[in-house]
């Protein structure tokens, strides 16, 4: 009875196609008043459900992830689950205060100080002002903004702000907390301080619900995860298991080239720059397998509305279960053939001359950023391809996933100590 | 978890009756009303050169004008008072409810980011934006004191219904900006109409005029005098006049009035309020 967190039962939400922005004008309301008797039924508008007879259990200090695709409902279910829009049908109890956290920095106030931010923006996500006083030195410590707590946050730097905000939100003590990517923002170090800090609120009893593209994150955090797809739950079950689904249902089968243009794995762009991806094996050739060890290269077009500047390129591996294996991008590795001050179109080529990879299927994700920072389009797991075994060594003996992620060429020595030398080399001492 | 009280638990589903207003759930967030409150005045004062001086400025700039225009061109009775008086003191409160009422009818809207990310009692919102107009009418009460002191006027007993008086203003402002920034959600052309109707609602409040000029065509009509009252700031206004000024007025009906409709304004505007804020972050 009372170790259930929250039990949601059928949940839907029917969103009315562009409902989102669609106020009416009080003319149109009129003139349909007006004309609705003449026209009998009133027209349907299109709609969609967002999400779709949703029935689940979170029992209570249950740290469950939320995966899927985007538009498949993650984030309605987190809207509703914290009450910001109402379902259209179904039912959820929920036991506990809850906090959520669907973007850091909500409410915060350009024109206002950090410390006064501090104060506006714990009280919008619920907390007392005691509660915020009692951790106010903890919240600045975490942000480490001590010298700017009297400046206008509208004077920070995107990290300043993001850390500050985050922190804010991280101090929240509610019994059930709803997150939703918020650790997509700011760089590797922050988003490393948030996930610790993630792990630590995971570690301490409370029912949390995560919403993340990181699979690696979900991976890390959470015992459970739910699959949507559609609006629909499709999967409930331990992390791996829905991982390993989503990735077999949504990564794409082994492809030589996947057309970007209207890719469901989209996620941070400013415009579809991504144009195709396609493999080559060493010589040229288009594959959707290599063999352990053998060439690889990953080629994809690119072409952008108004040109680049410092454009950067990058590629992403990931195995099997959501891992990064290994990226790389033209700010790592520059060079004159690299390195453009603008560019608007073209081709970028990853060549990897020997592939030290297990054999499973790989996901490559693909990206190009202005000026070392902002994204410019980024499509997660573009295109898979597969990686057959090989006898890399030469030896028959293959490498497999049990002995770890990916192999490399190397040599194992072996010294005898010195009086067992005399005997291997003494040959026939025995006799 | 370490505490052994009950957990609290709330039901998620869909509204189909009429909503209840849950005031409980509002005096649970008395402290964010205070934060937006403090937000609001606080950015105002900040993002302006003058600051807080807007607030005397205002009613003062507008009081002269009324004074060379209608009080000295037209020569509007003004209740025996000082014209210059007479009009400040009107325009004092009709300045809080016309503020109230601008600044609560574009509240929801202008808070789309919160309301799209983060639940709390939407009602909170409108009744932010109103409260913060409260310290501009603090600001510029005073200087309502110097010009009595000037023109050698004292208020007698009734100064003890000035508090009452500005809270009627307070509930009024609030009715019809609850109304205004629900309706504003759906039909933007709320942000047109806004500026106009303050504008028409001024002139049907005794702020330039006295109530007295209207009465006697009321009655001559057949309708007693405190009928006006059914535009709250009638009430208001007259009554701020009487209290504060110790005009020689009886505005006792006409208040009375305007008290039944400031709060049905409010409470109808609550009902609609939160009969359409289940939609807010659907639309908004």
């Amino acid at each position: 009875m009372t170790d259930i967190a929250i039990r949601a039962q059928g949940l839907s939400k029917l969103y009315r196609i562009g409902e989102r922005q669609p106020y009416k004008s009080l003319r149109e309301s009129i003139m349909k008043g007006l004309s609705a008797p003449f026209r009998g039924e009133r027209s349907c508008a299109e709609t969609i459900w967002a999400l779709r007879d949703v029935s689940v259990e979170i029992g209570l200090g249950e740290v469950v992830g939320v995966i899927g695709r985007n538009g498949a409902g993650k984030s309605t279910l987190l809207r509703i689950l914290s009450r910001i829009t109402e379902p259209t049908a179904g039912r959820a109890e929920v036991h506990g205060r809850v906090g959520s956290l669907l973007e850091v920095g909500t409410g915060f106030h350009l024109e206002l100080t950090g410390r006064e931010n501090i104060y506006l923006n714990g009280a919008i996500l619920g907390m007392k002002r005691a509660e915020i006083q009692r951790k106010f030195d903890e919240i600045v410590a975490f942000a480490e903004i001590e010298r700017f707590l009297d400046t206008p946050v509208k004077h920070y730097s995107t990290g300043m702000y993001l850390r500050l905000a985050f922190a804010v939100a991280a101090h929240l003590e509610p019994e059930i907390l709803l997150v939703d990517e918020v650790l997509a923002v700011g760089d590797a170090a922050f988003q490393k301080k948030c996930m610790g800090k993630m792990g630590d609120v995971a570690r301490g009893g409370r029912t949390v619900l995560f919403v993340s593209h990181n699979l690696a994150a979900v991976q890390a955090l959470c015992s459970r995860a739910l699959l949507l797809q559609a609006g629909t739950l499709v999967a409930v079950g331990t992390v791996q298991s829905t991982v390993a689904r989503y990735l077999a249902e949504t990564g794409g089968r082994p492809a030589s080239m996947e057309d970007l243009r209207d890719h469901p794995g989209r996620t941070r762009s400013r415009e579809k720059a991504l144009k195709r991806v396609w493999l080559e094996d060493g010589a040229g050739r288009s594959c959707s397998a290599v063999p352990m060890g053998a060439p690889l290269h990953v080629r994809f077009s690119f072409g952008s509305s108004r040109p680049i500047r410092n454009p950067g390129f990058g590629f992403g591996i990931e195995d099997g279960t959501g891992r990064r294996v290994f990226s790389l991008n033209n700010y790592m590795v520059p060079s004159d053939a690299n390195t453009f001050a603008t560019l608007a179109s073209g081709e970028a080529l990853l060549e990897v001359p020997a592939l030290p990879l297990l054999p499973d299927t790989y996901y490559i994700s693909v990206s190009v950023v202005e000026d070392q920072r902002e994204w410019v389009d980024f499509v997660e797991r573009a295109i898979a391809f597969q990686v057959h075994p090989s006898d890399c060594y030469g030896s028959g003996k293959i490498p497999e996933p049990s002995h770890g992620v990916v192999f490399v060429h190397g040599s194992v020595v072996v010294e005898p100590a010195a009086r067992d030398r005399d005997a291997v080399t003494g040959g026939g001492g025995y006799g | 978890m370490k505490s052994a009280e009950p957990l609290p638990l709330v039901v998620i589903e869909p509204t189909r009756r009429l909503a209840a207003l849950r005031l409980g759930e509002l005096w649970e967030y008395r402290e964010l009303l205070y934060f937006l409150v403090w937000r609001d005045i606080k950015v105002r004062y900040k993002q302006t050169a003058l600051g807080a001086a807007w607030a005397i400025l205002q009613p003062l700039m507008t009081a002269a004008v009324f004074t060379i225009f209608f009080g000295r061109l037209a020569k509007i009775a003004s209740d025996g008072l000082p014209y210059p008086l007479f009009s400040y003191g009107g325009l004092l409160v009709w300045t809080f409810f016309a503020q109230g009422l601008s600044q609560s009818s574009n509240s929801v809207v202008g808070s789309a980011q919160l309301i799209t990310k983060v639940y709390f009692p939407r009602l909170v919102i409108p009744i932010a934006a109103v409260l913060s107009g409260l310290v501009d009418f603090a600001v510029a009460l005073p200087v309502l004191a110097i010009m009595m002191w000037y023109y050698g006027i004292w208020p007698g007993v009734a100064v003890l219904a000035v508090p009452l008086l500005a809270l009627l203003a307070l509930v009024a402002a609030t009715g019809v900006g609850l109304w205004l920034s629900a309706l504003n959600v759906e039909y933007r052309d709320v942000r047109y109409v806004v500026p106009f109707l303050v504008q028409l609602w001024l002139f049907v409040t005794p702020v330039i005029y006295p109530a007295s000029v209207l009465a006697p065509r009321l009655q001559r009509l057949g309708l007693p005098a405190w009928l006006w009252g059914i535009n709250p700031m009638a009430g208001v206004v007259e009554g701020f006049r009487w209290a504060m000024l110790d005009a020689p007025t009886s505005p006792g009906p006409l208040i009375a009035a305007s008290t039944v409709t400031g709060f049905t304004l409010l409470l109808s505007g609550a009902y609609y309020f939160r009969r359409v804020e289940r939609s807010f972050a659907d639309v908004v």
